[in-house]
């Protein structure tokens, strides 16, 4: 019973770290940059809504305030990255310190600023589960619709090859540097956007928040890609995939919680989840592989099957 | 249309591992040259076109491509005047994305890429007819991600994407030497035919002496990075392997150490 209550909950949740989880697959998955600015950005996002909340601006412009915020911190990794030549996952490591002095300075010197969830007009909050579901719902499926769109043109396909073959996409004229930067800027912005949305729903927001983000999002992107590319390789599906991800794991976090789970040690949950799903293809390949039988009695049933590869 | 003027490349220099690898290099390639590239391991030929592409800067001397001088250009910005083809077929095609997808971001090399449909229908249709006369089968496989294709149909895929904008400099590095032979004939028999067809001015890096002399108006032997033998039209016709290695062994007193050249 316990649980159905706190299901809604969970799915409001889930949903707005599902979109953060959009924004780690554009840097990990897309570009292939394990881009750990996430764990700052996503603060910030939170920082600045709730400041500009607390100055009497409305929610809906906070958010895009907080996505452009987050953008320049995903342009900060990437020229620290392309302008600078520091590898990548110490660029985002050092915009992330970064981040915790400059979040600071946005709270103006506090470890926490509260919303006045009951006097604001929000677009989520936690007493109103059902209108936060429909909010960050509506906002999540926007930003799948808007990101489709843009990965089929002429800019997202070369964004697309940058992470996929960046010899290829340099002798085909594309700046695979300015593209890293552009992609790091989608990314946070987004990670920025879910930050916003979820210090709205909790009420608050603290300095602490988004710590270990980055394995949170990574968690919702392996539970999500695991099913979905079984059902279909394609971008949209990913997606819907990847929010799912971080649907499943808030359920599995709250479920974790009633049965009595101390919440100290829901941070080492998380990581032992990402470093299964990380272990998990190496450890198939080294010991559960075996070399397939190729005597000729053998092969007769499967040689048919490699044709392209010897075309 | 290319015009090489003393090139210098030292690797790593002032270590113990300090090399070489371009000392002084000229070339000039006339509009429509078809040379083939032939020298030993070592001899400065990839890095003479990974001079040409932009990969690094060199440490002196000057290129420059029907009159445009490239060499503080950056490498994506060179490319609207190359074609590349490279040895590893991994290396000239996106494997995670469509057949489709790769043709599209090779059709626009160059080009600025707007905000607007990445492939559009009308060029699906061109694409298809274009990779039917690779006659691989791929001409009903535009979706399929590259990944899946052969080496030796990425190769074609590739050598497609290098000429599907006329480049003013097609550079094909050893584009066969991970193919098996059946393969690498085919592939080379299409090269041959692109080349034609377009009036390409192209530079073929081979490690195959005979494909060397087949293919081409012009071939260039290098050793020590530099240029060390020349010749076309009749007089490279009239070439054999033997000739070749007698011609190596005066320009360097050595024999020619080229394992893999030597067995073909």
């Amino acid at each position: 019973m316990a649980f159905l209550y706190a299901l809604p909950g969970a799915i409001a949740e889930g949903l707005i770290w599902g979109l953060m989880a959009i924004g780690v697959y554009i840097s990990y998955k897309i570009l292939d940059i394990a881009d750990l600015t996430v764990d700052g950005s996503i603060c910030t996002g939170a920082c600045v809504c709730a400041v500009l909340l607390g100055l009497g601006v409305p929610a809906w412009l906070s958010l895009i305030i907080a996505f452009a915020a987050g953008a320049l911190t995903g342009i900060v990794t990437g020229l620290l990255h392309t302008a600078l030549g520091i590898p990548s996952i110490l660029a985002g490591i050092l915009t992330q310190l970064m981040l915790y002095s400059i979040n600071l300075a946005i709270l103006g010197g506090k470890a926490l600023v509260a919303i006045d969830s009951r006097s604001l007009e929000l677009l989520v909050n936690m007493s109103d589960r059902t209108r936060s579901i429909i909010s960050a719902g509506m906002i999540v499926a926007g930003t799948i619709v808007v990101l489709w769109l843009f990965f089929y043109t002429e800019v997202g396909l070369t964004l697309k090859s940058t992470g996929d073959n960046p010899d290829m996409s340099r002798a085909q004229g594309v700046n695979v540097n300015f593209n890293k930067v552009l992609g790091l800027a989608i990314a946070n912005g987004i990670v920025a956007l879910a930050g916003a949305l979820l210090a709205q729903y909790k009420g608050s927001a603290n300095i602490n928040d988004g710590k270990g983000a980055i394995v949170i999002g990574l968690a919702a992107i392996f539970i999500g890609l695991s099913v979905s590319l079984k059902i279909k390789p394609n971008f949209v599906v990913s997606l819907i995939g990847v929010v799912c991800g971080g649907i499943v794991y808030y359920i599995v976090y709250n479920f974790v919680i009633l049965l009595g789970m101390k919440t100290d040690y829901l941070k080492m949950l998380s990581a032992i989840i990402v470093a299964l799903f990380l272990a998990i293809p190496y450890l198939k390949e080294q010991y559960f592989t075996k070399p397939k039988d190729l005597r000729p009695s053998a092969v007769s049933s499967n040689h048919n099957t490699g044709g392209d590869a010897n075309a | 249309m290319l015009k090489i003027t003393n090139l210098k490349k030292t690797f790593n220099a002032g270590t113990i591992n300090e090399k070489t690898a371009l000392e002084g290099l000229n070339l000039h390639l006339k509009d429509g040259d078809f040379v083939t590239v032939i020298g030993g391991n070592g001899a400065g030929k990839s890095t003479l076109q990974n001079a040409i592409a932009g990969v690094w800067k060199p440490d002196c001397g000057t290129i420059e491509i029907d009159g445009v001088d490239v060499t503080n250009m950056p490498e994506h910005k060179r490319a609207q005047f190359l074609g590349r083809v490279f040895q590893d077929p991994m290396k000239g095609t996106a494997p995670d994305m469509e057949i489709a997808e790769n043709l599209a971001i090779a059709a626009r090399r160059g080009t600025k890429r707007k905000l607007i449909w990445g492939v559009r229908k009308a060029e699906r249709e061109e694409y298809k007819k274009l990779l039917a006369t690779l006659d691989l089968g791929l001409e009903d496989r535009l979706s399929t991600k590259v990944g899946l294709l052969s080496g030796g149909q990425r190769q074609a895929v590739t050598l497609l994407m290098a000429t599907l904008r006329r480049p003013k400099l097609l550079m094909l590095d050893e584009h066969t030497a991970a193919l098996d032979p059946k393969t690498a004939a085919k592939v080379l028999e299409l090269t041959d035919r692109i080349v034609t067809e377009n009036k390409l001015t192209t530079l073929m890096i081979t490690h195959n002496m005979n494909d060397a002399i087949a293919h081409g108006n012009r071939l260039i032997m290098m050793y020590d990075g530099h240029v060390v033998v020349d010749v076309e039209g009749e007089e490279k016709k009239k070439l054999t392997v033997q000739d070749l290695l007698n011609m190596f062994a005066q320009a360097s007193g050595k024999e020619f150490a080229n394992d893999r050249a030597m067995l073909s």
